[in-house]
């Protein structure tokens, strides 16, 4: 490897030695990248052209006050429903370069799935998408979307049968297929040199945010909040932030059916440093070091691990970490549909519930950012369920 | 001497290599595990590996991630697992003994714990699956502190300057991964003679090939290969699985045949 993988103690590559050199392929072909004007301009023509940036930053008209100003970054309204799709076509990219035919990732809500087949498709990649077989009972929608777009969709019935087992299941086919096939994972954590290069690609959230943001107010935000499953809408929102000293980065965690019992995914709030999925960091776990199933109503945030810069960013204090349980995301995701005719992600609605906890409980002038990181058309099902025909 | 060293030059005094067996700890339950272990002895394994199962086990294949399962469901812990092995241990006091595992069960207990334990129960070598040698320095630490073998892993595809580290810092056996992939039992294999001769080269620890390894047919190549042993696993567990210790001794008294040419 040319860096070391680290952020503080936490990163690292912790894959089988069989990996290393699929790890150390990527992350010089990523490195070139970064340095090659021809790879960034197709990015950005894509970006744009393909995908829709920039994406708008929306005031809420009817949530918040003159004196306390919500924005919404609209991830949502990237082509592909969330912004997963910023960083596939990253990496999808890349993949061609290295000469790769074949795309995999793992899926939790199906997001990051439909991303990677949608990608798959425009560059005539076969594309191989694993699934916990628990999401892919609970985001059927999206499943049918990525088989619509020529994906395979694999459901995994080990563990838990949900994010982290799909996982389990990308490392073992990359494990064998590395020759032919890119891993194509899906948010800020696994093994070096993903965490570094997911947020790269993701920067672009929060450079957007930042820029319009000051357009409108003439100054930066008092805070940029971004639920936070694996770490990649956040770290994407907070990447250009951290160099600002005033605005405070806050992340979300899934508290589930609440953070003081087992049934949540709040690894930063309620997990410890360990070793999971290639990287160090924190992890949901057992006093041996077993790994905790997680929980949430989101499919998105329901993972026992964590991207290790967040874990750094907490250890380090320049990020705060709070939670919002299942009911706080779901009075949250009613009410912008309610009142701002908007109908986010469950996982979006968790940073919007506490963006909202902010807004109601500030006293003086303050301008808030939250990344609505993607849009619900996936949680019609599930959201019927919970909330009932007339919520 | 150590009890591996020991081992492999009485079997150069003979003239065979290494035969290897597999099992996981706690794996149908606490007590059924210890006749697994010893059925492996009475077959006539050189040496033995076990597993300590871990709930996320991304190197292995389905067998030996069913092997998982049904032990951590009959309740096997690190710490249990400890005790089994030093009863092993107690009672067959020369066979070498190795710890294959998963970086997160190691690091929970903390790395100097772990191989304190390891080494208190009698254990001489332990494997830590997800844990390639740019990341081993911490692991090979504790491991020297606890005078416990540390056993790299070497690929087909590992690069010359990391298999002169491993050959280096590996301690024991070297464990060559035999093909790309996870864990598995396979129909046909294809050895690579040409990572052993390499790791011969470098003056490695007697390279062990495992991976896939479930014949005697597949012996006799990876010891013509070059192959100091070999290390059945999956085949193991799922004939301990289906039809009990008996036949895993059946197994493991055909494979080692094959070890004499």
């Amino acid at each position: 490897m040319l860096m070391s993988g680290r952020f503080g103690a936490y990163g690292g590559a912790y894959v089988p030695e069989i990996l290393m050199p699929a790890l150390e392929q990527l992350e010089a072909a990523f490195l070139a990248a970064m340095e090659d004007a021809a790879f960034q301009a197709e990015l950005a023509e894509l970006l744009a052209n393909y995908a829709g940036r920039p994406t708008p930053l929306t005031r809420c008209r009817n949530l918040g006050s003159e004196r306390v100003r919500l924005y919404l970054k609209r991830e949502d309204l990237l082509h592909g429903g969330a912004h997963k799709t910023n960083q596939v076509l990253g990496q999808a990219l890349l993949a061609r370069k290295m000469g790769k035919t074949r795309l995999i990732a793992e899926t939790g809500a199906g997001q990051h799935g439909v991303a990677t087949a949608l990608a798959g498709a425009l560059f005539g990649l076969k594309t191989r998408i694993y699934m916990g077989a628990h999401d892919v009972e609970r985001q059927q929608l999206n499943v049918f979307r990525m088989e619509l777009m020529g994906a395979e969709v694999v459901p995994v019935e080990s563990g838990s049968r949900t994010l982290k087992d799909a996982i389990n299941e990308a490392l073992r086919d990359w494990a064998a297929s590395f020759a032919d096939t890119h891993y194509l994972l899906g948010t800020v954590a696994g093994p070096h040199p993903f965490p570094l290069m997911v947020r790269e690609f993701q920067r672009v959230i929060g450079k957007e945010a930042r820029a319009q943001v000051l357009e409108e107010e003439g100054r930066l935000p008092d805070a940029v909040i971004a639920c936070v499953g694996g770490g990649s809408n956040a770290m994407g929102a907070f990447a250009d932030f951290v160099g600002d000293e005033g605005v405070r980065l806050i992340g979300v965690e899934a508290a589930g059916r609440g953070l003081d019992g087992a049934e949540h995914g709040a690894t930063l709030l309620r997990g410890r440093p360990g070793i999971l999925h290639g990287s160090e960091t924190y992890v949901l776990q057992d006093a041996d070091g077993q790994i905790a199933e997680s929980w949430s109503v989101s499919a998105g945030l329901d993972y026992p691990a964590v991207g290790p810069e967040h874990a750094y960013l907490k250890d380090s204090g320049r990020a705060e970490y709070v939670g919002a349980t299942d009911r706080e995301a779901l009075d949250a995701f009613a009410l912008l549909a309610r009142r701002e005719g908007i109908i986010c992600a469950f996982e979006s609605a968790h940073a919007l519930a506490h963006a909202l906890k902010m807004a109601e409980a500030a006293t003086e002038e303050t301008v808030l950012v939250a990344n609505l990181s993607g849009r619900g058309d996936k949680d019609m099902g599930q959201a019927q369920r919970l909330l009932g025909p007339s919520a | 001497m150590s009890r591996y060293a020991a081992m492999f030059a009485r079997l150069a005094d003979r003239g065979e290599a290494a035969f290897g067996g597999f099992a996981m700890l706690g794996d149908p339950d606490l007590e059924a595990g210890d006749a697994l272990l010893d059925a492996l002895v009475a077959g006539g394994a050189d040496m033995i590996e076990v597993g300590i199962p871990f709930s996320d086990p991304v190197a292995d294949g389905p067998a030996i991630q069913a092997a998982a399962v049904r032990a951590l469901a009959a309740g096997a812990t690190p710490a249990g697992c400890f005790g089994l092995l030093a009863a092993f241990r107690a009672r067959h006091p020369d066979i070498p003994v190795g710890i294959l595992t998963y970086a997160n069960l190691v690091v929970a207990r903390g790395r100097q714990a772990f191989y304190d334990s390891a080494a208190a129960a009698g254990v001489d070598s332990v494997l830590v699956a997800d844990v390639p040698c740019a990341e081993a320095a911490p692991f090979l630490a504790a491991a020297a502190s606890a005078s416990v073998d540390p056993v790299l892993i070497a690929a087909p595809n590992t690069p010359g300057p990391t298999l002169a580290a491993i050959a280096a810092a590996g301690r024991g056996y070297t464990y060559c991964v035999a093909r790309a992939g996870v864990t598995g039992a396979d129909a046909e294999v294809r050895f690579d003679a040409a990572l052993i001769a390499r790791l011969r080269a470098l003056d490695a620890p007697p390279p062990v090939l495992g991976f896939g390894i479930s014949r005697p047919e597949h012996v006799r190549q990876a010891i013509e290969a070059g192959a100091a042993g070999v290390i059945s696993g999956s085949a193991i567990v799922s004939l301990a699985a289906e039809r009990g210790p008996e036949a895993v001794r059946g197994f493991v008294a055909a494979m080692k045949a094959a070890t004499r040419l």
